[in-house]
């Protein structure tokens, strides 16, 4: 009886060894020329090595640029027991051929294919004449773009077939750079002239090392016409870097003047349409971010789509809360703007507090969608990260909201009949009181959507409104009491001043410049740069 | 108060203000008596007042000198400053800046001219700004010099092109914040994010020691009693009078012929000064003076300080700070989460339904007593009075 089952289980043991065996043949068949050429690899010396990856970077094959590149990478290794090409990847090891994931028991299982020095020169100038003829035109880009660092990974003849074979424009640019850059190095006098007539204007820094390279050996060989050429054309790509410096600095002034005009945008309809003070305006904002906080942990697999509705979410939250304040406090203290602004500032505290006590002190992480990171690249010194271009158009676009809400609705004409001339809307049949409330819940309901798109660019914490209720001030009071349009030029103009004073004065010292002139400038128009004429101004 | 008392000027003075009366004399036994009780009265005794209480109300005493400093240009100017903590911080900078010099070698890095911080970032030689303060008159100098130097500069560009009301309060909070942002600075040479501290003596006494925190405690308690009676002069004086009219109503005031800014800007100097001197007064007792005193909320804090006690009375400044420091030190102590809560809560209140402070809520309960009319409590009346 039990040597019948001791049989049984010898011959299932035999069963699976063979099918097991089988598979391993299946997947080691040399069924391509690559397949082939990496077994031998396995067992070459380095000399027999040498002769194999060049024959390896000529093989015509899908896959042999990524072998080459895992190669060069010392990544490559096969398993010691069926010789399967492996790729050892940080956290899990997969087969090179058929993708698998490969468990193995201890890290002795598997070995290097090494390289040395001269494999991967002969490797990497294979990648990169693999890559410059890649159908793919973004492949054929970051190849050339890789070529300008070390132009040496190709060979003159390789270039000229490349360019002429290249119909991208932008491609064939910088392929005509990377031959401006090879003929540096000629031994002829007009070449290298007209290479650096080629390199001059380019803004890619590694034109820009070959060049001062060059100058300086030029310098030590006593070629004066040719020193004074190079050094002309990289004065030249300076100019143009010291241009493009500017237009990010502008860019950055933008975005920067599009996140202060968000944060005022609210406290233009609350202090510059009522004239109330609103100090806990910044922590509106924050509640608009703690909204959008909440509304992620609600709907963590979508975070692009939680945006989207943390925005009304958010409006709600701080509007109801702008509505309960209006209600509770400010309607009380109506033409007394100082007593006003304690309350407020009470009221500021109180919230501070009360989201410290629910969420803790500590700043919450608020995720941002993939489409938000990332930079659009103008050309190799210029590049705008996305998040900074969606705020400015999102500022834009809220600003252009309320516009349309204040000129084109019933509920904004009642809101200037209010402004204008109380007892006379009161008269006509409006109810002030409301239209009152309504109107801050407005202004708070908008510092609530600043809040949603600050949460995307800056920490968020029961401190965050701290940051914004001054700088808001001051673009409320800059740009003119009252007046949209003054809010809007006063946030941009203030956030470029800042930017463009940075790299000048440092960033502290540009924030207490910028808010020495806004005191200044109040002193010389109190009422800020579009002042309301007429009866209105005299209301303050 | 209603019929006038003759006599010379400081006990006219004294006599003609009845509820300031009693809160002089208060102050005058507390600063008399709690330095000698620490001192005389041995330990364990229940009359004995430890030096940590004791230098915990000089504190407050400093506070209360600087509500009394900003009373007198909100409660009789209807300047409402919100950086007035920054004048406070000058002050106190002006006295760390001489306290640093008393360090002299005895620093960690044993340099005699440079304070340790100036060291530590490598400066060779003490900066012009700091020369002097190795004297404590000139240090004392400038605890009024440099809060009236930027009061004065700063009163005349804003009162002279009319800034007012919100506005005004605005870029005072800006100005205190921008001088926070400078402070914090290393290059400034004011000890950046640390600021001054590691004090060791006060005109060669040492400042652990009880009798010199005791003459401290002394001092604050005179300087309070002091600053009370100068406010006290400038409100009752014509120009007092003039204040008050530019408070109510300013265009009024200038149509009769006043020039509203100068008496605006003496008041408003006169103030910061005070306010240095509380300033000044408050560093040998904390022991460090950083940046973070030049924070627009500590500005606001004084205000409210000024309005539980109640405006434009001067001691209910008085009352206000000591009143709500108390409960600061109370609540964060006991109940830490509690106190922004409870501060926040005393803004709200006291706006709407104590416009007059602790000192008017009394005045009413008084009258009510008088009339005998009993009726719902005053806060109501308050709040309709309060409406304009």
């Amino acid at each position: 009886m039990l040597s019948v089952f001791r049989q049984v289980m010898l011959y299932l043991a035999v069963l699976c060894c063979a099918v097991n065996a089988h598979a391993a043949a299946d997947s080691m068949k040399p069924d391509t020329e690559l397949h082939a050429l990496a077994q031998q690899l396995i067992d070459a010396g380095f000399r027999e090595k040498k002769a194999l990856t060049e024959a390896l970077v000529e093989i015509n094959d899908p896959k042999t640029l990524e072998f080459s590149q895992v190669m060069v990478n010392g990544d490559l290794y096969y398993r010691k027991d069926d010789r399967v090409v492996v790729i050892k990847g940080e956290d899990k090891i997969t087969s090179f051929f058929n993708g698998e994931v490969i468990e193995i028991a201890s890290s002795r299982d598997i070995k290097k294919i090494s390289v040395n020095n001269s494999l991967r020169t002969i490797l990497r100038s294979g990648i990169a004449r693999l890559q410059i003829f890649s159908p793919v035109a973004s492949v054929r880009k970051q190849a050339a773009v890789n070529l300008l660092k070390s132009a040496d990974d190709i060979d003159s003849v390789t270039l000229s077939r490349a360019m002429a074979e290249e119909k991208n424009s932008e491609v064939k640019d910088i392929l005509s750079l990377v031959q401006g850059i090879k003929s540096l190095e000629s031994g002829d006098s007009a070449t290298r002239l007209a290479g650096i007539d080629a390199l001059a204007g380019s803004l890619y820094p590694d034109v820009r090392g070959a060049l001062a390279n060059f100058v300086r050996a030029a310098e030590s060989d006593g070629r004066a016409s040719e020193v004074k050429a190079a050094t002309d054309a990289l004065e030249k790509i300076e100019d143009l870097l010291r241009v493009n410096a500017v237009i990010e600095n502008l860019y950055f002034g933008l975005a920067l003047g599009a996140v202060l005009l968000l944060a005022a945008i609210g406290l233009a309809i609350t202090f510059g349409v009522m004239g109330v003070i609103n100090m806990a305006h910044g922590e509106m904002i924050m509640l608009g971010a703690y909204t959008t906080y909440v509304v992620q942990q609600l709907m963590p697999d979508h975070i692009g789509l939680s945006l989207a509705v943390a925005i009304p979410a958010a409006f709600l939250v701080s509007g109801l809360v702008g509505v309960a304040i209006e209600r509770g406090v400010i309607r009380h203290l109506y033409g007394r703007p100082l007593e006003t602004l304690l309350a407020t500032f009470g009221i500021s505290l109180v919230l501070q507090q009360a989201v410290r006590s629910i969420f803790s002190p500590l700043n919450r992480e608020v995720a941002t969608p993939d489409w938000m990171a990332g930079t659009f690249m103008i050309n190799p010194a210029l590049e705008l990260t996305y998040n900074r271009l969606y705020i400015i158009i999102f500022s834009l676009v809220v600003l252009a909201l309320l516009a349309l809400v204040l000129k084109r609705t019933l509920f904004g004409l009642q809101m200037r009949a209010v402004t204008m001339n109380r007892p006379m809307a009161s008269s006509m049949g409006i109810r002030t009181g409301w239209v009152d409330a309504l109107t801050f819940g407005l202004g708070s309901g908008i510092a609530g959507i600043a809040g949603v798109a600050l949460s995307q660019l800056t920490n968020v914490g029961p401190n965050m409104g701290q940051a914004y209720i001054i700088d808001s001030f001051m673009v409320v009071v800059f740009g003119g009491v009252g007046n949209l349009w003054g809010t809007l030029v006063g946030a941009m103009s203030l956030g470029v001043v800042n930017k463009l004073l940075e790299p000048w004065a440092g960033a502290v010292v540009a924030k207490i410049l910028v808010l020495v002139f806004i005191i200044l400038f109040i002193q010389k128009r109190p009422r800020g740069l579009f002042a309301l004429k007429g009866r209105a101004a005299d209301m303050g | 108060m209603s019929q006038e008392i003759k006599g010379g000027p400081l006990t006219r003075l004294i006599m003609n203000d009845k509820a300031g009366r009693k809160l002089l004399l208060v102050l005058l036994l507390v600063s008399v008596l709690v330095p000698l009780s620490n001192l005389l009265v041995p330990e364990g005794s229940l009359f004995h007042v430890s030096t940590f209480t004791m230098t915990l109300l000089g504190k407050y005493l400093c506070y209360a000198l600087l509500a009394v400093a900003v009373d007198l240009i909100w409660g009789y100017c209807g300047i409402l400053s919100l950086g007035h903590g920054a004048f406070f911080a000058l002050g106190g900078y002006a006295m760390g800046m001489y306290l640093m010099r008393q360090i002299g070698d005895r620093g960690v890095y044993a340099n005699p001219e440079l304070p340790d911080f100036m060291v530590f970032l490598n400066w060779t030689e003490l900066p012009w700004y700091w020369q002097g303060f190795d004297q404590f008159w000139f240090a004392m100098i400038m605890v009024l010099a440099a809060p009236g130097l930027l009061a004065f500069v700063f009163g005349v560009l804003a009162f002279r092109s009319r800034v007012t009301g919100v506005y005004l309060s605005i870029i005072t909070q800006a100005l205190t914040y921008a001088l926070l942002l400078a402070f914090f600075r290393n290059d400034m040479g004011f000890g950046g994010n640390n600021g001054l501290t590691d004090f060791k003596d006060i005109l060669g006494f040492d400042l652990q020691a009880d009798t010199t925190r005791a003459a401290l405690f002394f001092a604050s308690g005179i300087a309070l009693i002091g600053g009370y009676l100068i406010s006290r002069f400038i409100v009752t004086s014509k120009l007092g009078r003039v204040l008050v009219a530019i408070r109510d109503s300013e265009s009024r005031a200038r149509f009769l012929g006043y020039r509203v800014e100068w008496y605006k800007l003496f008041v408003f100097v006169v103030s910061s000064m005070l306010a240095g001197v509380a300033g000044a007064l408050y560093v040998p007792q904390v022991g460090i003076i950083n940046p973070g005193e030049f924070a627009p909320i500590n500005s606001i804090e004084i205000i409210i300080w000024v309005a539980v006690g109640g405006r434009g009375t001067l001691y209910g400044a008085v009352i206000g700070a000591v009143l709500v420091n108390y409960a600061k030190t109370y609540f964060t102590g006991a109940f830490a989460e509690l106190w922004l809560f409870m501060l926040g809560g005393l803004f709200v209140l006291t706006t709407l339904y104590l416009p007059k402070g602790v000192v008017g809520l009394w005045a009413q309960i008084q009258e009510k007593r008088r009339s005998s009319s009993g009726g719902p409590g005053g806060g109501q009346s308050a709040t309709a009075e309060g409406k304009v």
